[in-house]
């Protein structure tokens, strides 16, 4: 059944045509500003944060590529679930024999898959065009473990960012106006997560806070492991970092649910 | 009084549909939405304009207010050009969309009649005379200082219509002016309508689905179907050309075969009940006589002919009219 | 009590800008009463948009924690040209900025109901859904541009100080002309929000950093293309005594007002293209 919403989720998602373009053109014109600073800040310290000059243009253009997928700027799928909280349709939902946070992470994921084909590959394939990004390197078992990782990375930071929105659009449960914890959520998440600037540039307090927070699972580590930033061990160990703030969050989605829920009950929605 | 306010002259209007077929094809599509409007309008008349959904009576109204250029075809209101001089003829007009507000739904009341005076620059002496008669009227005074969003659907569009009325327009046009009200408030709707074209002899043109609203209001009413006018005179003429027909409810206290009565047909008979249909021109009175002569009657009702009856058996007539031009020619 | 009559009918002669203007203020104070309605989340979006503008800067701060120049430019120097960027777009933003909601509006059929007054439609929609909360941006760009003057001790003289004030005043003509016309799109075409976001937000993002990092094909397009090159970067090569890379005429640094008058006037006429556009098709 999941898998049915799934897909659903993506036909649904291939419909918004134009506004998808639109926001592929917007990430890839913020891909190219960015780009240009990075340049300017390399080309004064060529191995600032433990990458090159072409390890941190690709990092830019990951940032652009991800931040529709991983839905950084917005609740994703979620935003549906946070009108159905406002206008009250959610008490429906609960009661229907189907669990909540698995049903949307399934309308997310077609969402994800969507916006995996139109939103990240674009902008990266632009980006690959007008710059020299850097793939995964070395031996062909290298490279292969790489893409895996890789792609194992991405799925984790997909489930984490899904705990965190999830956790977001529950707030709608008690507060009305849910501008102000977005936003929030969005400066943290960008900064935090390193959207903005690997956290490794950071002065070391802020790096130490970002590496206390669950956002640099979000972005930073995906970006690093494409980017070969770790060993065998660090690569293993950064998937198990993602790992454990997945379970971690998802687990306290399902404690504010259950909440949630009492609360409707009680209340009547 | 029997200056000409409104003059459409052979009026077209058509857009172009752009529609998706297959992948990345898109089909063109012509849609005329009106297709050849004549009427005129004498200062002081309050006309009803009805027809069925997507016959152009929006489009209409939206021509006349000057939100959209025609495609051919003259139109004038007060002598000038709608669209042309749209600045101009806003001051002179009122606008009610039934189904969208203009009031600011999270101030109260009086502060959406703040922006009308400062935007039709209403002399202070003429908002506070026109005001407080349009409170008067429509019974706004309790509610002046409530938010919009607190307002019920009729108190809202009774608010609607005030806002629409002050700066003192020569014509209104009302698009579904009690359109979702309850009983109540459609009625003050249309005393105050009554009122403001009798004290001010302000023009009004309304469109509607509710033949009371035209039966009370109107002495003229249009009939507009696939972008043209059907019909253009009195409700009585309405009813004889569309040959409507009232329905007669008959309870007999037992059953029996359908009655034959002339002038009159049965349409429904279901146990001790029957619907007798019978012009909406004829008098009930004879027929209900002869009937209490010959049965035993335990109950009647009188139906008045629906609007959509009485329009689609117009609009029958106008298409088999249609088949025939088509064979002689 | 005498019964009250409907008074006897009175017409202005015409409309004018003086009355567009006029309306347009009532309708934005209109709008912010609307906002006060909820002041809890008046004051908590305000707040949220300040750090929202904030964090651009703190990118900037870090960068210079590694680096004592960007592109050739000093903190103090790219401070001015982010605080320029900021306010200029930021005060556009809160005139004209909530025009990209018109497509929203033109779906809706919600532009009618403009149409029907006496006052031109883009004073009415200009002032639509004013939010005071975009003060934010103005209020923390205004800061850093204050703290940068501070820092880099220009030697003022008149000529400097009128290029600064025009530097303001264009800028918030270009940025908000460029708001204008984008809006116009919106009669034309669905999810034109997002494009024209581009052109904004990025634009004052590239506008934050020294022309001298960007390729020169780049710079080029914001001087004869899109001219947001008359914003702040032309200006503040006067201002702050700085080469051009494009290695332009002098005059060029002083042109922002043809800038700005050229961007106005080419909103304008899309903009009554757009509405002659609403007009013909009603979509």
């Amino acid at each position: 059944m999941y898998a049915a919403v799934c897909i659903r989720s993506f036909r649904r998602y291939s419909t918004y045509r134009a506004a998808t373009w639109a926001r592929v053109f917007t990430n890839t014109v913020f891909g190219f500003i960015l780009t240009y600073t990075y340049v300017a800040l390399w080309h004064v310290r060529p191995h600032l944060g433990g990458y090159d000059l072409s390890a941190a243009i690709t990092y830019v253009w990951i940032g652009q590529g991800l931040l529709s997928l991983l839905a950084v700027g917005d609740l994703g799928a979620l935003a549906d679930l946070q009108t159905r909280i406002a206008s009250g349709d959610v008490a429906v939902d609960l009661f229907r024999p189907v669990d909540q946070q698995r049903w949307w992470l399934a309308v997310d994921a077609g969402r994800a898959g969507y916006q995996l084909l139109t939103n990240a590959l674009v902008p990266m394939l632009v980006g690959g065009l007008a710059f020299h990004l850097r793939l995964p390197q070395g031996s062909a078992v290298d490279v292969v473990a790489s893409w895996v990782a890789t792609v194992l990375a991405l799925v984790l930071a997909l489930l984490v960012s899904y705990a965190l929105r999830y956790l977001v659009a529950l707030t709608g449960f008690w507060l009305l106006d849910l501008r102000g914890v977005q936003l929030v959520y969005y400066l943290t998440s960008c900064f935090f997560g390193g959207f903005f600037l690997p956290v490794t540039v950071f002065p070391a307090a802020l790096e130490a806070v970002a590496r206390a927070l669950p956002f640099i699972a979000v972005f930073q580590v995906p970006a690093d492991v494409f980017l070969q930033h770790y060993d065998t061990a660090g690569t293993l160990g950064a998937l198990g970092v993602q790992l454990g703030w997945a379970v971690v969050l998802l687990g306290l989605g399902r404690l504010v649910q259950s909440r949630a829920v009492l609360k409707v009950v009680v209340q009547g929605g | 009084m029997d200056e000409v306010l409104i003059e459409v002259e052979g009026v077209t209007k058509s857009f172009v549909v752009r529609r998706r077929a297959g992948r990345l094809r898109r089909a063109r599509e012509v849609v005329n939405a009106v297709a050849g409007l004549d009427f005129t309008v004498r200062r002081g008349e309050m006309v009803g304009y009805i027809g069925p959904n997507g016959a152009g009576k929006s489009t209409t109204v939206k021509m006349l207010t000057g939100i959209l250029l025609p495609s051919t075809g003259r139109l004038r209101v007060a002598g000038a050009d709608p669209v042309r001089d749209r600045v101009r003829l806003a001051q002179r007009m009122g606008v009610v969309f039934g189904q969208r507000t203009t009031l600011w739904w999270d101030l109260p009341l009086r502060d959406s009649y703040e922006l009308a005076r400062r935007i039709y620059r209403i002399p202070d002496a003429a908002y506070t005379r026109n005001l407080d008669r349009c409170v008067e009227l429509l019974e706004l005074a309790p509610l002046l200082d409530v938010p919009v969003r607190q307002l019920s659907l009729g108190q809202r569009m009774r608010g609607d219509i005030a806002a629409a009325l002050l700066h003192d327009p020569e014509v209104l046009y009302l698009d579904e002016p009690t359109i979702g009200l309850d009983v109540v408030s459609k009625r003050r709707v249309r005393e105050f309508l009554a009122r403001i074209n009798a004290e001010r002899g302000t023009t009004v043109l309304l469109t509607t689905h509710d033949l009371t609203d035209i039966e009370q209001l109107c002495s003229r009413v249009m009939v507009i179907d696939h972008g043209r006018v059907v019909y253009d005179g009195g409700l009585d003429g309405l009813h004889r050309q569309g040959r409507s027909e009232r329905t007669l409810v008959v309870e007999l206290e037992r059953e029996a075969p359908p009655i034959e009565l002339s002038g009159t047909r049965v349409v429904r008979c279901e146990g001790t009940r029957q619907w007798l249909a019978f012009p909406a021109s004829a008098s009930a009175a004879p027929l209900v006589a002869e009937l209490a002569g010959r049965y035993g009657l335990r109950d009647l009702s009188v139906r008045e002919p629906e609007i959509e009856d009485v329009i689609a058996r117009m609009y029958g007539e106008a298409e088999r009219a249609d088949t025939a031009v088509a064979r002689v020619g | 009590m005498a019964e009250a009559r409907f008074g006897p009918r009175t017409r202005p002669a015409r409309w004018d800008v003086v009355h567009a203007l006029r309306c347009y203020g009532h309708i934005v104070r209109m709008w912010i009463r609307a906002a006060l309605a909820y002041p809890a989340s008046f004051w908590m979006t305000m707040a949220g948009n300040l750090a929202a503008s904030g964090m651009d800067f703190v990118v900037i701060v870090v960068m210079f924690l590694h680096t004592h120049v960007l592109g050739g430019w000093s903190l103090p120097q790219v401070a001015f040209l982010y605080g320029t960027s900021g306010l200029t777009l930021g005060l556009a933003d809160l005139f004209v900025g909530s025009m990209d909601q018109l497509g929203v509006r033109v779906r809706e059929g919600s532009v009618d109901t403009v149409l029907v007054r006496p006052v031109p439609a883009l004073a009415q929609l200009a002032g639509d859904r004013f939010a005071l909360r975009r003060i934010g941006r103005v209020l923390q760009s205004g800061a850093v541009l204050i703290w940068s003057l501070s820092r880099l001790d220009l030697a003022w003289t008149p000529l400097r100080a009128l290029v600064f004030v025009s530097l303001v005043l264009c800028g918030t003509v270009i940025f908000g002309s460029v708001f204008v016309g984008g809006s116009a799109c919106h009669f034309f075409m669905a999810d034109a929000a997002e494009v024209q976001n581009s052109f904004t937000y990025g634009g004052a993002t590239m506008l934050q950093y020294p022309p001298t990092i960007y390729a020169r094909d780049i710079v080029r397009g914001t001087v004869f293309g899109v001219p947001l090159a008359f914003v702040n970067w032309l200006p503040a090569l006067y201002l702050l005594g700085r080469d051009d890379p494009l290695g332009l005429p002098s005059w060029f640094r002083f042109a922002s007002p043809v800038a700005a008058l050229l961007c106005a006037t080419a909103a304008g006429l899309l903009w009554r293209t757009g509405v002659r556009s609403y007009r013909s098709t009603g979509s």
